[in-house]
């Protein structure tokens, strides 16, 4: 909300300097996030009247007027506004005046016309972005006065950012309120001013939801002038407000809102059929909002109906068929009170916010409603003149909320501060905030004013306290607490400890969104959507992520196309399945590489990362686990990779995740040049470890044993693995595969396979016919199970 | 006819003989070679000992002692010899592989963390350290843990600030850790000392939004713990975690989940309070959102608001992470620009 200084002032004035007050209000918990001149700098601008209009001898829509700006002088000032007439009192910037933006005026031949200053506009002169016209002073303008002594320019507004629980401070009034209380500063008496009722017209007004509308006020006013221009004193607040003017009869309803907080309305009521009826919308109804916006009503929406229907949204917007407009001459004019529930929501699920319904969410003062009626009545016969009927109040007071005494103990505000405060402190605060307060055993019985919706137990109470006093009274210090020993699982990794292991092997840690496009999703092979936003930001971010891939790959992408062509990235994350039922939500850890296997580096060739680099990282990450051996690599197709060259992690025959190259086809849809290689594996299967066991090392010497096999090619070498480790039993402490070759001097369809295998023996030194019979053993076992002979 | 003298010359003449042979080669393998002429079984000079036999009885001790001098003396000039040679074989070794140490150095480099990893494994440090256990918490969670609990009734005018990403009319992407507090609650019991960290969502996107970011969460419950106490374990984190002394300053604000609530500034750590772009020039920055548990978020998860009370704090990491580095856009957190990343190794 933006306050103007000289309104506020005219409520409360402490003797502080504006950004004091600014201050003051943000210490206590009503920010402050901006203070702003009213009016740019501008000088040289006077008020004037024009005396004469005559066109432009050779411009079309140029005018020449005569304008008077006091003590006898007159001035020749060519002007283009289409709204420059005869008897408007309007903005003159004279020769040398400076505007803002830099624009000096001086004398000017304008098409062999002599123009001796400038007609301003509000735009001219900075108070709007746009204008129309000339700004229209009004008859009560003394020609020839600095404007800016006129419109009181020289103030500022406070940009109030309340919190929603504080809509008492969304008024003038309620702002003024709120600093007297945390300044002591004495507040303007608030007098109310019946206006008599001149007229006798009064229209039926039915109340059919007490519950949600508890208070009604309204009014009959015949025989207005609509055409009348709002005074420009009230213009101007509204403008600094930020507040359109817009109607004479609607700028005074805006006005009252801005004042004391009550939002009206009014009704054209030649538009209105029978009486007034509160209710809930019923089925099919709908209405054409003020904004021109058509909608459908919804039954659990109150609105405002005659007997042909609804005619206004209650507490957020009216409705286009009854609203007043350049010919309306009888008003009926609306004060209400609306339960913070019923329009709570609302507005926002119409796709609407307005400072109607802004209010009303927040709680306005239930007793309002009538002082702001007589408010608005004053203001408008005033302005636009007319008969005020008699007022037509309905009040349902069991269903207007109650301030009930709470009990404030003086032991728990010492308690939930940390430092007690003085009762005299207590009772000063909480009386300066309009609390009526009486003693009681443990402390006291506080009642709120009918406007702190908020204020509703014992620790409102306290952080009321808190904040006036100001929370930087309250010392700080630290807590004496009861020491615990936490849990230290060992049979658990730590996600840090397996990203320090990626950093180590120069994998660049990445967090990307968890939204992903969900045609790259499919792309990479999810086989289901994941759970779908109902309202994304953007249709590239609609789904969550099955997979880390979509991700890192447009990492990937990213980079590449940023000149960057080695790239190793990983990421730890949440993936999710499942669509309407149970979500799953589990974390995965995932990586992807392209480019060289090494830095561009002196002393070695420059090859291209592959399946195997990849692969020796993930296995790394499995060595955590102290358990490497029961993780295992298995021959399997997926989507997205290329299936040649993919493989099913599986942790002790579980599928725990995927590693492999990146399908050719995707990667000429993704425009790599490079095939990238991706890995991806439940976050919970590498994290579950052994608590390492002692085992007793051997003294006696070890002997090493190498073999190549030739097998065919399509035997893996984890099933040569197998059967060597099966052969060689408790003897085999190491074995190693340290070559694969194929072409010459191997037949075709066959490869040799290079095994090292160290053999000890934890009691004895192993005889060398022993170890010959086991390797004899092998070799046997390998020619009968997989077709292989030992390389000659 | 042998005579002791001719024995004599002859050795002393093979003495000569190797020497200038030991001197004259110039590799350790030739020096062995002339080992095993001279001093080898079958040896020139072990065959000298043969002439013993063709001696005198009486002389023959005499010339055995000239026999193994002569030995004597060849073995020395060997050693010698051996000894300049090894010593020069290798200082032509050095002089051969002397390498250009400037050249870098080979293999892979270091890769490295997120920047806001890298703020959330400092923070979590901190915390840990401080006594506080580590809970986690899902990121689509439902209305109730996200909302209700945390005392944010459904139309709550609080919920128009959350911005929040909805699947259905139940289920959502959390808007904040503060879900977290409420499941830990649900499953322990006081007192509670925990920090949650996490990935929060909300449906905004511009300059200084990303739909998705960080949060870090605290809540502290006991008996009488109190608003002192809060102030007292902010302001020594807070110190901690920029390595600097700082003033803090606490203004009310308003969170339904607790009260009484703050926003707590920082004296600017970038241009230390004197006024700069970062702070606007008001030598304070906003750091963090706290209050008191609100007596009916404990309602909610059964916990005696009467005995027991708490704290609770929420904070910004990507917020922490430009602070403390410096970071002048929150969007490059999530563009993954490597050229970016690699400033945090």
């Amino acid at each position: 909300m933006r306050l103007s200084e000289q309104w506020l002032r005219e409520w409360v004035s402490p003797k502080l300097s504006s950004e004091a007050i600014a201050a003051r209000f943000t210490m206590a918990g009503i920010e402050v996030g901006a203070i702003e001149p009213v009016a740019p700098g501008f000088e040289g601008v006077i008020v004037g009247e024009i005396l004469s209009v005559a066109s432009h001898p050779s411009a079309d829509k140029l005018k020449v007027c005569r304008v008077d700006i006091g003590k006898g002088r007159e001035l020749s000032i060519v002007c283009g506004a289409d709204n420059a007439a005869v008897g408007l009192k309007v903005p003159v910037a004279m020769i040398g005046a400076a505007l803002p933006g830099g624009v000096r005026v001086e004398r000017a031949d304008i098409r062999g016309v002599a123009s001796e200053g400038m007609l301003c506009s509000e735009a001219e002169l900075g108070l709007e972005q746009t204008a129309s016209g000339l700004l229209v002073l009004g008859g009560e303008a003394p020609v020839g006065e600095p404007l800016r002594d006129f419109l009181k320019l020289d103030d500022v507004t406070f940009e109030l950012e309340l919190t929603p629980n504080r809509g008492d401070c969304l008024s003038v009034a309620g702002a003024a309120r709120e600093l007297a209380a945390l300044t002591g500063a004495p507040q303007r008496k608030r007098t109310v001013r019946r206006v008599r009722a001149r007229g006798k017209r009064r229209l039926p007004v039915a109340i059919r939801a007490n519950k949600e509308c508890g208070h009604y006020v309204g009014r009959v006013i015949e025989g207005i002038d609509a055409n009348v221009l709002t005074p420009i004193w009230m213009r101007e607040r509204l403008r600094r407000a930020g507040v359109r003017s817009i109607h004479p009869v609607v700028d005074v309803t805006n006005y009252v809102m801005l004042e004391l907080g009550q939002p009206m309305h009014a009704f054209d009521l030649t538009c209105l059929t029978g009486g007034i009826e509160v209710r809930r919308a019923r089925p099919r109804e709908r209405l054409r909002l003020l904004d021109g916006k058509e909608i459908d009503v919804t039954t659990d929406t109150l609105v405002i109906a005659d007997q042909s229907g609804p005619l206004a949204l209650a507490g957020i917007m009216g409705g286009a068929a009854s609203a007043v407009g350049a010919g309306t001459r009888n008003l009926f004019l609306e004060s209400a009170w609306f339960s913070p529930g019923t329009i709570a929501g609302r507005a926002r699920a119409f796709g609407l916010q307005t400072e109607s319904a802004q209010r009303f969410e927040r709680g306005v003062d239930p007793e309002l409603a009538p002082i702001a009626m007589e408010r608005a009545t004053e203001l408008l016969v005033a302005i636009v003149g007319g008969r005020a009927g008699p007022v037509i109040e309905r009040r349902a007071a069991a269903q207007l909320p109650k301030r009930r005494p709470i009990l404030l103990r003086r032991e728990r505000i010492g308690r939930m501060l940390g430092k007690a405060m003085a009762d005299v402190v207590v009772t000063t605060i909480l009386k300066r905030l309009g609390m009526r307060v009486t003693s009681a055993a443990a402390g006291w019985r506080v009642t709120a004013p009918s406007h702190r919706f908020d204020v509703e137990r014992e620790i409102d109470l306290i952080e009321e306290l808190a904040r006036v006093h100001g929370y930087d009274k309250i010392p700080a210090q630290r807590p004496l607490l009861r020491m615990h020993a936490p849990q230290l699982p060992e049979g658990r990794g730590t996600t840090a400890k397996l990203r320090s292991v990626l950093a180590a092997r120069d994998y660049q840690e990445v967090i990307t969104y968890s939204f992903v496009d969900p045609e790259l999703q499919g792309l990479v092979g999810s086989t289901e959507e994941g759970p779908r936003l109902a309202n994304p930001i953007s249709a590239d971010m609609a789904v969550m992520r099955t997979s880390l891939w979509p991700g890192l790959l447009k990492t990937i992408i990213h980079n590449r196309n940023r000149q960057l062509s080695r790239v190793r990235v990983f990421e730890i994350g949440r993936c999710f399945a499942g669509g309407s039922a149970e979500v799953i939500q589990d974390s995965r850890i995932g990586g992807a590489i392209i480019g060289a296997a090494l830095p561009e580096q002196w002393g070695s060739a420059s090859r291209p990362a592959d399946f195997f680099d990849a692969k020796g990282d993930v296995e790394a990450l499995f060595a955590l686990s102290g358990e490497p051996s029961e993780f295992s690599f298995e021959r399997g197709d997926h989507p997205a990779l290329h299936p040649g060259q993919s493989a099913r992690l599986l942790r002790r025959g579980q599928a725990v995740g995927w590693i492999g190259r990146l399908h050719p086809a995707l990667q000429s849809r993704l425009d790599l040049d490079e095939p990238p290689v991706l890995f991806e594996v439940d976050l919970e299967a590498v994290l579950r470890a052994k608590i390492p066991a002692f085992r007793e090392i051997s003294r006696y010497p070890s002997i090493r044993r190498d073999l190549a096999i030739v097998l065919p090619d399509d035997v893996s070498a984890k099933t040569l693995l197998e059967v060597a480790q099966r052969v060689a039993g408790n003897l085999l402490v190491d074995l190693q595969l340290f070559d694969e070759y194929r072409g010459k001097g191997i037949d075709s369809g066959r490869k040799s396979l290079a095994l090292a295998l160290t053999l000890q023996d934890s009691s004895r030194t192993l005889k060398e016919e022993e170890v010959e019979a086991l390797v004899g053993r092998l070799v046997a076992a390998v020619e009968s199970e997989l077709g292989g002979t030992l390389r000659g | 006819m042998t005579s002791i003298q001719s024995v004599e010359q002859d050795l002393a003449r093979l003495v000569d003989e190797a020497r200038v042979a030991i001197a004259g080669v110039a590799e350790v393998a030739a020096v062995e070679e002339l080992r095993v002429h001279y001093l080898g079984k079958k040896g020139v000079l072990s065959e000298q000992l043969k002439r013993l036999g063709t001696l005198p009885q009486e002389e023959r001790p005499l010339v055995g002692k000239w026999v193994n001098d002569a030995k004597a003396a060849v073995q020395q000039a060997l050693v010698v010899r051996r000894g300049a040679l090894e010593i020069a074989a290798r200082d032509a070794q050095l002089v051969a592989e002397v390498v250009d140490v400037t050249l870098p150095g080979r293999g892979l480099r270091q890769g490295g963390l997120h920047p806001v990893t890298r703020t959330l494994e400092r923070l979590e440090t901190l915390f840990v350290r401080m006594g506080f256990t580590i809970a986690d918490g899902p990121e689509i969670e439902d209305d109730y843990h996200n909302f209700e609990a945390l005392n944010i009734p459904p139309n709550h005018p609080s919920r128009a600030m959350h911005d929040t990403f909805y699947f259905d009319a139940h289920r959502l992407l959390r808007t904040h850790t503060s879900p977290v507090q409420i499941r830990h609650m649900e499953a322990h019991r006081p007192p509670l000392r925990v920090i949650a960290a996490g990935r929060v969502f909300r449906c905004d996107s511009d300059v200084t939004h990303t739909p998705m970011f960080h949060q870090i969460e605290g809540l502290l419950v006991d008996e009488a713990v109190s608003f002192a106490d809060l102030k007292g374990v902010l302001a020594e984190f807070l110190e901690q975690f920029f390595e600097t002394s700082l003033k803090l300053r606490l203004r009310p604000s308003y969170f339904p989940f607790t009260e009484p609530s703050a926003e707590v500034d920082i004296s600017c750590v970038m241009c230390g309070a004197k006024g700069c772009r970062v702070c606007k020039q008001t030598g304070w920055l906003e750091v963090l959102g706290c209050g008191m548990v609100h007596p009916e978020v404990f309602r909610h998860v059964g916990i005696d608001s009467e005995r027991w009370s708490g704290f609770a704090f929420g904070l910004g990491v990507e917020r922490l992470a430009m602070l403390r580095y410096g970071v002048n856009d929150l969007r490059l957190f999530y563009e993954n620009d490597l050229r970016f990343l690699q400033q945090f190794r």
